[in-house]
């Protein structure tokens, strides 16, 4: 039988790692095929060798039966292979039609063909039923729209394979439910699909079969249907995992951040925040749970002092903290895990240890008279990298060099090892495998059990089901209702998520 | 002298001080949408502008008469283009500092231009004058139309109307033509291009080559129809203010055209003030300070936020996450 996709023993080293090590992957026509493995595993070595960014050092590739060499993403488009990627590779400026085109636009006289792009970009989201507005500019268009595009890029180019690249790692619940939607609607038109992913979900409610990666080897090959996720997880990790990290009981303790009558604006100088009450004590965790843009953003921010509070006031630890500097915030006890980790978590361009004290540089025993100390604040990253198992080659290494994962556990090691007494994590474990998620749980586990107070922010209900402690869901700026886990369901997050409170009233 | 009078003056005086930064300001255009940020433009037009009197004087010694300027402005464009290599090379194939390989270029301009001066003159500092320049003219029918053509048509050059037109040219270029596409796709986001199996640097070199051509075609200009021999003090300011044009006119060919003629106002205004009622009190070194006053005031006060395209001076590494 001839496969879609043939990579036979394909073996790719880097200066000091393998990347892959004999691996071999065997995708049949029609299918979508898993390719699971943790961050750094090697996965996207693999289909970068597929997709002719790299060339590989050993190894075939075959293409629905015929041996191809892949010299560079021409070739690989040539043979109808393309990739939506994860960071997408989309142009803020150019509009959804120019994205799609570029590279082989449309010609009339030599000038470029707008309307006719227009037209083929609508022809194939009608035919697909990828809903994309061809003349709007990608800066403008949620995320959700953006992938369609880039599904969309690669239909123009004629691909019958498409690779995946953990494409629901910026996607809101529904939009995931889409994405898996238009998956099967294209397999249903006979493309074949491999997913790179590391969310087990994902793979039991849209993969065929599954090829297990771990450290660049090959482990295993099963169909879905004759696994279940926590032997995945197990063959992926090489250990036994826990899914779910066993929660502390619950003993909350005295009040440690009081917000009352909060009134906040956006960027646009939309009321966002309105008046909103909420009060997280020690020794719990509290769940914000909501769809994205109903606030929660700005509700970190401006408890961090990232944001003018315009009403209303935010008390840590009995101080009022409302419109303070945010390194008097810090000081007054704050830990701030930010949702984007590489916007405003780490200094890219620095290194790791750098980065593990961004906030306390400037005190003793980090610096004296205005001078750094380099040997103590080595020492320091040295510690907190053992500690935090962050898998770095040195704390030398640049923050934009390591992965996702690791980039967050950087960012955890600094806010939790100065043990504050409110820690905001904001989608923490977007993004991450399931060893980090597993890592993480436990982290923020531990400082509930200090007495802590943890207020927890995620898209993830699964991830607030099991953690929270209280779920306070925010629907337009406000907190409708705070529910006990133990007592709810999806089914009623997602309804009072929507703006219902239990009875059906709207809100 | 009447309002009218006024602008027979300054008008043509406007057009003519601002084609050389026009030309020069579209090359930035090119560079810079291809990612690649040209500090070097002012070098570019002192090559342009030397390269322009030798060939005019060669070229007149054999006998070409009124056409030598205009083959000169060619070779000129040539030689712009070749020097310009020198930064695409450094830049986007070593992916050094854009900043300081364009000032590296302006330096090596300089000095080049005047050791060979020196050399092909005896050791004298400055060329000596062209005979043939291109010349002020009043453009035949059109100057006779009442009002419009003693203001727009007398006292004129056809490089200033030829700048006009090639700024719509570049514009319909950069924005309607698969070419242009792909040279702004590399500027604002190269691994997209990659990907898509757009070659970034043979971009980004035609890029840098094609502000190379157009900022020798700017020095030329500049040389023959307004200084008409090269020295140490021909360029002065002029590439920078080109670039200034550039982003003043927010990466955009005719918004780059519009700010040069605003810059070129500005020079026109020191050079004829004494012959304008009220300016003339001024002292002159007001006038003579005035463009780069006025152009500090523009780009603080009145461009706003000036949107760079988004990889204008970022070398693209492949794989760089």
């Amino acid at each position: 039988m001839s496969y879609a996709i043939e990579m036979r023993n394909i073996r790719k080293e880097f200066p000091g790692i393998v990347a892959n090590d004999d691996i071999t992957l065997q995708v049949q026509e029609g299918e979508i095929h898993a390719l699971f493995g943790e961050n750094g595993a090697g996965k996207s070595t693999l289909m970068n060798v597929l997709f002719g960014l790299y060339q590989p050092d050993q190894g075939e590739i075959y293409v629905h039966g015929k041996k191809e060499f892949i010299n560079d993403p021409n070739d690989a488009a040539r043979l109808g292979i393309g990739m939506v990627h994860q960071h997408f590779m989309l142009i803020d400026k150019f509009t959804v039609a120019e994205n799609i085109i570029l590279g082989r636009e449309p010609k009339k006289h030599g000038a470029l063909d707008m309307a006719k792009a227009v037209k083929i970009v609508k022809e194939l989201s009608e035919r697909y039923g990828l809903d994309v507005d061809p003349n709007k500019k990608v800066e403008d268009i949620t995320v959700g729209m953006q992938q369609r595009v880039e599904i969309l890029k690669t239909l123009y180019r004629g691909s019958d394979i498409l690779i995946f690249d953990e494409p629901t790692a910026v996607l809101t619940p529904l939009e995931i439910k889409e994405l898996i939607e238009i998956m099967k609607r294209l397999v249903g038109e006979g493309k074949s699909i491999i997913l790179i992913t590391h969310k087990l979900k994902e793979i039991f409610e849209s993969c065929d079969r599954c090829t297990v990666i771990r450290r660049g080897k090959n482990i295993d090959t099963v169909a879905i249907s004759d696994t279940n996720p926590s032997d995945l997880a197990s063959m992926m990790v090489g250990r036994k995992v826990n899914i779910q990290v066993n929660n502390a009981p619950y003993d909350p303790k005295e009040k440690v951040l009081e917000i009352e009558h909060l009134n906040v604006l956006d960027s646009r100088k939309v009321d966002v925040i309105k008046d909103l009450n909420l009060t997280v004590h020690g020794g719990e965790i509290l769940g914000i749970a909501g769809v994205d843009g109903n606030g929660q953003t700005e509700l970190i921010e401006a408890i961090a002092g990232l944001r003018k509070v315009k009403d209303g006031s935010i008390k840590i630890n009995n101080d009022d903290v409302t419109n303070q500097k945010t390194r008097k915030i810090i000081e007054a006890g704050l830990g701030y895990i930010p949702e984007d980790r590489q916007k405003h978590g780490l200094v890219l361009d620095f290194s790791v240890g750098e980065n593990m004290v961004l906030q306390t540089y400037y005190k003793k025993p980090y610096a004296q008279a205005g001078i750094l100390h380099n040997k103590v604040i080595t020492k320091k990253a040295k510690q907190l990298i053992q500690e935090f198992d962050v898998r770095t080659p040195s704390e030398k290494t640049l923050a934009r060099s390591l992965s996702g994962g690791n980039q967050q556990k950087v960012i955890v090691a600094r806010e939790v090892d100065r043990s504050p007494q409110l820690l905001i994590a904001a989608q923490p474990t977007r993004g991450l495998d399931i060893g980090a998620i597993e890592f993480i749980h436990g982290k923020l586990i531990e400082e509930k059990k200090k007495g802590k107070a943890v207020l927890l922010v995620s898209f993830e209900l699964d991830e607030i089901l099991h953690l929270s402690d209280r779920i306070a869901v925010i629907y337009e700026g406000h907190i409708i209702d705070i529910v006990n886990p133990k007592e709810t369901d999806e089914n009623e997050l997602g309804l009072l998520m929507a703006g219902r409170k239990k009875g059906g009233n709207e809100a | 002298m009447s309002f009218f009078e006024v602008l027979t003056i300054i008008i043509p005086s406007t057009l003519l001080t601002a084609a050389p930064l026009i030309f020069t300001s579209l090359g930035g255009v090119f560079s810079e949408r291809s990612g690649v940020v040209n500090i070097g433009l002012e070098g570019l037009m002192a090559v342009g502008a030397f390269t322009a009197a030798i060939s005019t004087l060669g070229l007149e010694h054999a006998g070409l008469g009124d056409a030598s300027p205009w083959i000169a402005i060619i070779i000129a464009a040539i030689a712009g283009g070749i020097f310009s290599l020198i930064h695409a090379v450094v830049s986007i194939s070593f992916r050094a500092d854009q900043t300081v390989s364009g000032v590296a270029l302006n330096f090596l301009a300089a000095g080049l231009t005047i050791f060979l001066v020196k050399m092909i003159y005896d050791g004298k500092g400055q060329t000596p004058y062209i005979t043939h320049n291109i010349d002020k003219i009043s453009i035949p029918g059109l100057a006779k139309i009442p009002f419009i053509g003693p203001i727009f048509f007398q006292q004129v050059t056809y490089t200033s109307y030829l700048a006009i037109l090639v700024s719509v040219l570049v514009w319909f270029i950069i924005f309607k033509t698969p070419f242009g596409l792909r040279l702004r796709s590399v500027g604002e986001h190269p691994a997209a291009a990659d990907t898509l199996g757009i070659n970034v640097s043979k971009m980004r070199y035609i890029g840098v080559a094609l502000s190379g051509v157009f900022g020798g075609i700017g020095g030329a200009v500049y040389l023959v129809t307004i200084t008409s021999n090269y020295n140490v003090t021909t360029i002065a300011g002029q590439g920078f203010l080109a670039l200034a044009a550039l982003v003043f006119g927010k990466w955009h060919p005719i918004g780059a055209m519009g700010a040069s003629m605003f810059f070129g106002f500005a020079q026109a205004l020191s050079i004829t003030g004494q012959q304008i009622p009220y300016l003339d009190r001024l002292p002159s070194v007001v006038m003579l300070t005035a463009p780069y006053v006025l152009t500090l005031i523009v780009l603080t006060g009145f461009v706003g936020r000036a949107e760079a395209p988004k990889a204008d001076g970022v070398p693209y590494i492949k794989g760089q996450r």
